[in-house]
């Protein structure tokens, strides 16, 4: 197993959604990680479509660039619709 | 359970005072249930504690496919047989599941896979007993799928992230292999006969105590216990879950009509639990030592399997280089 390279395994569900992380697997190459992904990730007709990528291809957010990143966008309520009230005879909007 | 006796390392839970700033915060992230992910910093003990039991999880489901792979040609028909295989291939699912999740935490999947085959890791002491009669395939998904679920279910919620969700992935599944396994006894005492019946009431005695005893040791002879609640890896207690699993299994076990070989068992109406008789923990221990009945021969087939699987795997990363190279070409 040490040669072979790891992939994370990204499945579409045949619901028309984004493809979405489901884990990963280990094979000799591209083809053959998509082969064991399908064994592995959709024996129950999870997916329609399924997306391989070498781990190493992936570039991450660290967990301690947390505040960096994601606190700025907590003080932006103004970017949610709750933000604006509206007089009810408005009704649904 | 399918980690039974998982060692912690630690010789009592240390409260919060006494912990290092760092890993007070790792303890009350935890206790504020916000999951732990791989890139978080852990104390090293609760690594290799993830490590032991993850890894002793995994093993149990890879070991689990050969008590069934016994089985496959001698299923009694040809939806039996299916029905087996595809159990089989599950559990060679959730065993990967537990591979991947386990890696995350840097382990090696060789290494540990090794460490297995010398005896140094363990696998669900239930694995060890051979599986003599069809019925043993139905008390095999009714019972020890029951007893998994049982123990599975709150891992569901266990602390580390990919442990966690690895179980939501397994969980799915094991409803299937439950029912599919009764389903089996179900038939076999209404639709077979004599001999057929007396198979399935054989099958529930030889299993009945070793399935009592995957839940691990009573709650006073677990010292590992204390540290693995206060990480939260675990969430209940191991006579807890047994009595939860037994709880619901009578029910089961009275509409088949057949009986488990305990003359303790009763139940209490002012506790709504059934009261069982002594287990005998001594063949518990002998089990983990390695002296079970059927303890080499897993190992001895596990090995067989790696050594000689050897050849195809040589054989993807060759042709895989092949395909690169005349793809550059």
């Amino acid at each position: 197993m040490a040669d072979w390279t790891l992939f994370e395994v990204f499945v579409r569900s045949k619901h028309g959604l984004n493809h979405k992380h489901v884990g990963s697997v280990h094979a000799a190459d591209a083809e053959m990680a998509i082969e064991n992904a399908r064994d592995l990730y959709t024996r129950r007709s999870e997916g329609v479509s399924i997306w391989v990528v070498p781990s190493t291809a992936i570039t991450a957010t660290a967990s301690d660039e947390k505040d960096a990143l994601f606190d700025a966008a907590d003080d932006k309520v103004y970017r949610h619709a709750s933000f604006y009230e509206l007089p009810d005879e408005v009704g649904h909007m | 359970m399918y980690a039974q006796m998982v060692e912690t390392g630690s010789k009592g839970v240390r409260d919060l005072e006494s912990m290092s700033e760092q890993e007070r915060a790792f303890q009350q992230r935890i206790d504020a249930d916000i999951k732990i992910e791989p890139k978080n910093w852990m104390p090293e003990a609760y690594r290799k504690t993830l490590i032991r039991q993850i890894s002793q999880h995994a093993h149990s489901e890879i070991v689990g496919m050969l008590p069934e792979g016994n089985w496959v040609t001698r299923a009694p028909s040809l939806k039996r047989k299916l029905q087996l295989m595809a159990k089989i291939q599950d559990e060679a699912g959730h065993g990967l599941y537990l591979y991947s999740a386990m890696e995350t935490l840097g382990a090696d999947r060789d290494e540990e896979v090794q460490k297995m085959h010398e005896g140094k890791a363990k696998y669900s002491s239930i694995f060890n007993y051979p599986t003599l009669n069809w019925a043993d395939m139905g008390t095999i998904g009714w019972l020890v799928d029951g007893a998994a679920i049982v123990n599975q279910v709150p891992l569901q919620r266990t602390s580390y992230g990919p442990y966690a969700r690895a179980m939501i992935r397994v969980c799915k599944e094991e409803s299937f292999h439950q029912r599919q396994g009764y389903e089996i006894l179900l038939h076999m005492m209404r639709e077979g006969n004599d001999a057929q019946r007396a198979m399935v009431q054989d099958s529930i005695n030889r299993f009945w105590w070793p399935v009592l005893m995957m839940f691990g040791p009573s709650d006073a002879n677990s010292p590992n216990s204390a540290q693995s609640m206060a990480w939260k890896i675990k969430r209940h207690s191991n006579d807890e879950l047994r009595q939860r699993f037994i709880d619901q299994t009578i029910p089961q076990l009275q509409i088949l009509g057949c009986t488990v070989p305990d003359p303790d068992l009763k139940y209490n109406e002012e506790t709504g639990h059934w009261e069982f008789g002594e287990i005998d923990w001594s063949e518990f221990y002998e089990v983990l030592k390695g002296n079970g009945p059927c303890n080499k021969e897993r190992v001895a087939k596990r090995k067989k399997a790696l050594d000689e699987g050897a050849w195809v795997r040589e054989a993807a990363v060759a042709y895989a280089k092949k395909k690169q190279q005349r793809k550059a070409a």
